[in-house]
């Protein structure tokens, strides 16, 4: 029962920092039908300030955590800028082959980097014994980056739901001439919305990597199983992001917890995911919670 | 009140000339119709004019502005709205919040107001819900207030169309065949709307139309377009007597 608790809380943690990296990728999709295939290496380059900042500086990780959050949302807002913003208008393809682009010369650029073929982990800040509770424990990093990762999704969702810029960005995922036309400036927006998908791909990347340590292939593994996540979840659904990255977590644990050393079986986690995305793609194509758009004729 | 003039403007889609050298002049307080067959050029030029699309050569005034460059967010805060030919409503929202939303995008109050809600914040929100209740009122759609968008019928979408362009309180409104689609009585109540708007709101309409009974009826002055070219202007009178206007129409004797 204590085993079944232990991967439960495992699956929460993994799950919920999913649900953050793909919090960021829906946004952009949401806003602008863009697949950002990139989205990995802005996490990457997110957790990777996070430590240059904490170690090479010197500077308190509660400082440096938001500190890294505004330059990667500065940053992604001139990936948009540069780009993106030129390809407003052109074929869907166009601009993810641009993502796809993008991807090679990020990794390229980390791979100029100690980052790049390096491993680092960042200096333990909070008490390094477990909180424990009958038999299931939980270490203080992951719960504080649970804290931290379920703060985020509240403000996001608070943000999309209750404020102005927030509401003029779901008007342009919904009809972007209605949109132009009521005074939005859909530039503006798209800008915003890679801006904010950037500061939570920091987020989630600085806190993978206080859980996990700084790993290249890591990160860049995170930026893969945020795929599934999102086709499970709905493409352009925030709430279809948060669930499905938790639903992905418990999934991958439980695979390796009772999978695994069963049946000769081995690293039935990672395999798991693509699985169920196969599977949900066979019978529901738009996720959970995607939108399922009815033609009217 | 302004006068908005389209000078000389043309617009070139690769070799395709959709506008060549339009000019029309847009006088404040009436209706100005714009007729023209199929693929005369009509809905570009509300484009040019509402920002949407650019004008390659050419200029566009409102007033003292020029507007030949701006783009379509510029242009709807200085009181030029649209309606668009082909429903662009954001679908998955009630009537009110569609509504709502246009108004909500010249808020000028803080978000340290908007935090406490209380004084300009809470009077600048009463009085965006009451102006938005007024257009509901004036276009008679009480009933869908609350209803999502999507699952309205196509002659109330129209409305809804029109009412949130009225949202933003334009001294033009540009509707682009506000009736295409509908049948004889919801004809005659946008007709009405439009009668109305020009008389109790006191605001300069022009309409794309195709039904030619309605256009004759309540157009102060009319502009026949075709192949993207201004063939006649004037009074509905004058527009019926013009011979080329009558070969566009109904072709050469």
């Amino acid at each position: 029962m204590a085993y079944l608790f232990q991967l439960i809380i495992s699956g929460v943690v993994v799950g919920s920092i999913y649900a953050l990296s793909a919090l960021g990728f829906v946004l952009i999709y949401k806003s602008s039908r863009v697949l950002n295939i990139a989205h990995g290496q802005i996490i990457a380059t997110g957790a990777f300030i996070t430590y240059a900042l904490t170690v090479w500086a010197g500077i308190p990780i509660y400082i440096s955590f938001p500190i890294s959050m505004v330059l990667t949302f500065f940053l992604a807002m001139s990936v948009e800028r540069i780009f993106l913003r030129r390809l407003i208008g052109e074929p869907i393809i166009s601009v993810i082959m641009v993502t796809i682009g993008l991807m090679s010369i990020l990794d390229g650029l980390i791979y100029l980097t100690p980052f790049g073929t390096e491993n680092f982990s960042f200096p333990p800040f909070l008490p390094t014994t477990p909180i424990a509770f009958a038999g299931v424990s939980i270490s203080w990093t992951q719960m504080v980056g649970v804290i931290v990762t379920f703060t985020m999704i509240g403000a996001f969702s608070w943000f999309f739901k209750k404020s102005t810029l927030g509401i003029s960005m779901r008007a342009v995922s919904d009809d972007q001439l209605a949109s132009m036309s009521i005074g939005i400036s859909v530039p503006k927006v798209f800008g915003l919305a890679w801006a904010m998908a950037g500061l939570s791909a920091a987020a989630a990347g600085g806190i993978i990597g206080n859980i996990t340590g700084l790993n290249f292939d890591t990160l860049h593994a995170f930026g893969i199983v945020v795929f599934p996540v999102v086709i499970l979840g709905g493409l352009d659904s925030i709430l279809g992001a948060v669930v499905a990255g938790i639903i992905m977590g418990l999934i991958q644990q439980f695979a390796s917890g009772y999978l695994d050393g069963n049946w000769g079986l081995n690293g039935t986690g990672e395999v798991m995911p693509y699985i169920i995305l196969l599977i949900i793609l066979l019978f529901k194509p738009h996720g959970l919670f995607g939108i399922h758009e009815i033609e009217r004729v | 009140m302004t006068q908005l003039i389209v000078s000389e403007a043309t617009l070139t889609f690769g070799g395709l000339n959709a506008l060549t050298k339009v000019d029309v002049t847009i006088e404040p307080g009436i209706i100005t119709s714009i007729i023209g067959p199929n693929g005369a050029g009509k809905t570009s030029l509300l484009n040019c004019i509402s920002g949407f699309y650019h004008p390659t050569s050419g200029r566009i005034r409102y007033g003292q502005r020029n507007l030949t460059h701006a783009s379509p967010h510029q242009i709807s805060t200085i009181g030029i709205a649209r309606a668009f030919q082909n429903l662009e409503l954001f679908r998955g929202l009630s009537v009110l919040d569609n509504l709502l939303l246009a108004r909500h995008q010249n808020l000028d109050y803080s978000i340290f107001h908007a935090v406490i809600y209380c004084g300009k914040a809470a009077r600048i929100e009463a009085e965006n819900r009451a102006y938005v209740e007024k257009v509901i009122d004036f276009m008679e759609l009480e009933p869908y207030r609350k209803k999502m968008v999507g699952n309205l019928s196509y002659g109330v979408q129209k409305r809804v169309e029109v009412a949130r362009a009225l949202t933003l309180a334009p001294n033009l409104l540009l509707l682009d065949e506000p009736m295409a689609g509908m049948n004889i009585e919801e004809k005659e109540d946008i007709v009405r709307f439009i009668l109305d708007l020009k008389k109790e709101w006191g605001i300069t309409v022009v309409l794309v139309e195709h039904d030619l009974g309605v256009v004759m009826d309540i157009s102060d002055r009319i502009y026949v377009l075709d192949f993207g070219e201004v063939i006649g202007s004037g009074t509905p009178q004058e527009v019926a007597a013009n011979p080329k206007v009558i070969e566009a129409y109904i072709g050469e004797e």
